[in-house]
């Protein structure tokens, strides 16, 4: 018997079917991956398993924990068998936890609720499952509130929480996508360790192929609330029988530049830094010993407050027409160094130049004008009482309107691959990907020299993220943009730049041409940061090409 | 349909309408005395009574509905006219000097009981409707750059604004294309509120005698003149005691009608 067993079940809403027939087998101590994009059904699947379902839903057909039904449960008992029976771990650690109760308090919370324990006893029993999810009694003491703790610590005591009355299963969430690569790869090894010494089963929902290549032995393709595949992970990846599974490991296989794309490149003249090695000639952005420091609190009165140096010595310099990428963790300053670039916030010390002049707050608006942003988030960019129009038209603030303003726009929209028709639209309207294109329209329009990418596709779906990228490249070429492109996702730096920077702790560490950072680090970071990196095994490429993905 | 926004929004626009209606016609005339009929219960001739001067009571609430709602909505229309843009330069240049001192300004006034404050202002420029409606204004200023503030706050880290920074735009122009905008269903709400608060202090400062001065009707006069006679006559305090408790009542609930309705969250359920 299986632990778990979900049977035909349908979820809608309304008229709207969210879930269709999605059947599924999970047995103890297994893990089972569960991918699909955002909107195909992942997380309303595990809803179900654990009777959140949201108000207003209706479900069929039925969900067995251990040979139980628990759709057919009145809320006191679902209350019971969540967290004694399923445990589960969501994607915001900064959510997640109640910032007003110690750490230690939180895990006990649900050992005195559910076993009726006494306070000293759930403390106790705490204490032995935080020291278990890797958080040591000395440094991580049951006093700690939330905020003093890193997001990877934070998950921990997450975890904690989770298989604190050891359920049998474990439903993960997303559970690592809002943590760095390296935190990430701790993350997944205590999840797998748990799986297999605690004998828990553990449902990993993730949109990330790689992350579940290397957890998962049975995988399950999710599209538009369907299972559309399911079987042996490595199996199912070699030869995906679905064009839809196909299409995801395309994309998730971002290749390093074709050659083809290079050729292009440097016949309309880019990447000239690799023919002229001369660091410094002719750049079009340097950045020379920038530094940015913060005051920090006072430790004691009248002592001297000390700083945190959050850009600590930073000197490049990007070409024109070139892709450099800059790599780091969070917190690892490239917000701020990327904030006084765009000439936002000024620098302590050192100095920017942008095409000869330099960059700072009070700049002239001609020399704002040659660099524009797009930014991670593609629901907080944009102005939701504002049509497209007048949106990605902002920018003409910097170059005052010029005559032909409405057919730039269009010529914009048409670029990003849109239709002038989106012009009177409102924000809403448009998808995260079709969002991220109007960034990218907006960045454009006045032409500027330089673009930088921050975190631009962090937030898409592999297919959507893949067509941007290609969106990105074309663009490059087509206008001889030169783009900064920073990023904590190593696969994607590859895929798209000619060189790189890796940053740590305010300082660069590294610096070279992609390709070889990435076969041959030099620096012992950028080797953990790409021993991190989750990835799909090179060898389990499939036989024939994948098709290439539509626009 | 929300009932609370279909209510208040009925019971406001009553006021309304009787406020604009008095301006053309009224029964009597509300100043008009006849000692002769003075105290009459309600009837044909005079709907809701006579008070003690024999003046028509409906007449009265009529013209006094004018007095209240111009006190109120001109003392939200200082409060949100000076508030709402302290708020957003405070908003927009978070942490500055202009921010704090705004901060301690705002502390300053909410320490103040506001209707002893605004006693001591009426009392100081002399009793009348101007001073009275100076009076709550100055007591909404905070109410409003507090909102305002608050709520720009949160905006000011969304990656839009920051988008409109990169577009050259100045803190000033942000903040009335981008942030003004998109709190103004909040501050819309906050004004209802305001203004039925408006009504009761209006109504407050008219009942110690430092509002509307007479002939001008008022609804805090007319009971304040009334509360000897309840034993007598209780209709005269009774009618306009329910004017203001129905008008404040309309007004709060069609600011929380408004809230639900403008909120974009929600909206998708109103249609």
């Amino acid at each position: 018997m299986s632990l778990l067993a979900i049977e035909r079940l349908g979820v809608s809403i309304g008229t709207t079917v969210v879930l269709h027939e999605v059947s599924l087998r999970l047995e103890a101590g297994e893990i089972l991956g569960l991918v699909g994009e955002s909107g195909s059904g992942k997380s309303m699947t595990a809803l179900a398993v654990m009777g959140l379902l949201p108000e207003g839903t209706q479900a069929t057909g039925s969900v067995r924990l251990a040979g139980r039904e628990i759709t057919t449960l009145a809320e006191r008992e679902l209350c019971r068998l969540r967290g004694a029976g399923v445990g589960m771990i969501f994607q915001e650690p900064m959510t997640a936890l109640n910032p007003l109760m110690t750490i230690g308090d939180q895990v006990a919370e649900t050992l005195i609720v559910h076993r009726g324990l006494a306070r000293s006893e759930a403390r106790r029993i705490a204490r032995d499952r935080l020291d278990r999810v890797g958080l040591p009694a000395p440094r991580f003491p049951l006093t700690l509130f939330p905020h003093e703790l890193s997001g990877g610590q934070r998950q921990r005591v997450a975890i904690a929480l989770a298989i604190a009355l050891r359920p049998q299963l474990l439903i993960a969430d997303e559970p690592t996508t809002a943590l760095d690569v390296t935190t990430q790869a701790e993350v997944l090894d205590l999840l797998r360790e748990l799986a297999h010494e605690e004998g828990m089963a553990l449902l990993l929902i993730t949109h990330d192929l790689a992350v579940t290549a290397q957890m998962a032995a049975r995988v399950a393709v999710m599209q538009d609330g369907r299972i559309v595949e399911e079987g042996p992970t490595e199996a199912l990846f070699r030869a995906p029988a679905r064009p839809y599974t196909r299409a995801l490991l395309a994309a998730a296989r971002l290749a390093p530049l074709s050659d083809e794309y290079l050729d292009q490149g440097k016949a309309t003249g880019a990447f000239s830094c690799q023919e002229d090695p001369k660091p410094d000639a002719g750049a079009l952005l340097r950045v020379e010993d920038a530094r940015r420091s913060y005051r920090l609190p006072r430790p004691a009165l009248f002592a001297p407050a000390p700083a945190r140096h959050a850009v600590d010595g930073v000197s490049f310099a990007l070409h024109p027409g070139e892709s450099l990428g800059l790599v780091g963790e969070s917190g690892c300053g490239k917000s701020t160094l990327t904030r006084a670039i765009l000439g936002l916030d000024p620098l302590s010390g050192g100095r920017i130049t942008l095409a000869g002049a330099p960059v700072s707050p009070r700049m002239p608006p001609a020399q704002r004008a040659a660099v524009q942003v797009v930014f991670q988030d593609p629901y907080g960019s944009f102005d939701p009482r504002q049509t497209v129009a007048r949106l990605i038209a902002e920018p003409f603030h910097l170059t005052g309107r010029p005559p032909d303003a409405e057919a730039r726009i269009d010529a914009a929209l048409s670029d990003v691959g849109l239709s002038p028709a989106d012009r009177d639209r409102y924000i809403h309207e448009f998808s995260g990907g079709q969002r991220q294109r109007l960034a990218i329209a907006r960045a454009l329009i006045i032409r500027p020299r330089l673009i930088v990418l921050d975190e631009a596709v962090s937030a898409l779906d592999v297919r959507v993220r893949a067509q941007v990228l290609a969106l990105l490249a074309r663009l490059q070429a087509a206008h001889g943009l030169s783009y900064l492109f920073i990023s904590h996702d190593l696969s994607v730096v590859r895929a798209v730049t000619t060189r790189c920077l890796v940053m740590q702790a305010g300082k660069i560490v590294e610096e070279g041409p992609t390709a070889d950072l990435f076969t041959a680090p030099r620096h012992p970071y950028t080797r953990r940061l790409l021993a991190a990196t989750p990835r799909l095994p090179e060898t389990w490429s499939t036989l024939d090409p994948p098709p290439a993905s539509g626009a | 349909m929300r009932p609370a926004l279909l209510i208040g929004a009925g019971l406001s626009g009553l006021a309304v309408a009787a406020a604009a209606l008095s301006l053309v016609w009224t029964p009597w005339d509300p100043a008009a005395m006849a000692i002769g009929a003075r105290l009459q219960p309600p009837s044909a001739t005079h709907w809701m009574g006579t008070d003690h001067f024999g003046r028509d009571i409906l007449s009265m609430l009529m013209a006094g509905a004018r007095t209240s709602l111009a006190v109120a909505l001109a003392a939200v229309a200082i409060g949100a006219g000076i508030g709402t843009p302290l708020g957003l330069a405070a908003a927009a240049s978070r942490g500055s000097l202009l921010d704090a001192t705004l901060a301690r300004l705002n502390d300053l006034i909410f320490a103040f009981p506001a209707l002893v404050t605004a006693i001591l202002i009426t009392a100081t420029l002399g009793p009348s409707a101007l001073n009275a409606t100076l009076a709550i204004g100055l007591f909404n200023i905070p109410v409003f750059a507090r909102t305002a503030r608050g709520a720009a706050l949160s905006l000011w880290t969304l990656d839009y604004i920051r988008a409109a920074r990169v577009a050259g735009k100045g803190r000033a122009r942000i903040s009335a294309e981008h942030v003004l905008p998109n709190i103004a269903s909040l501050l819309i709400v906050q004004a209802t509120i305001q203004a039925s608060l408006g009504i009761l202090a209006e109504a407050g400062l008219s009942y110690v005698g430092l509002g509307a001065q007479p002939p001008t009707a008022s609804w805090g006069r007319m009971l304040a003149e009334a509360q000897t006679m309840v034993a007598l006559a209780p209709h005269v305090a009774l009618f306009p005691g329910l004017a203001i408790v129905l008008t404040v009542l309309g007004l709060n609930l069609l600011g929380d009608g408004l809230r639900d309705a403008l909120d974009p969250r929600l909206r998708g359920r109103l249609t």
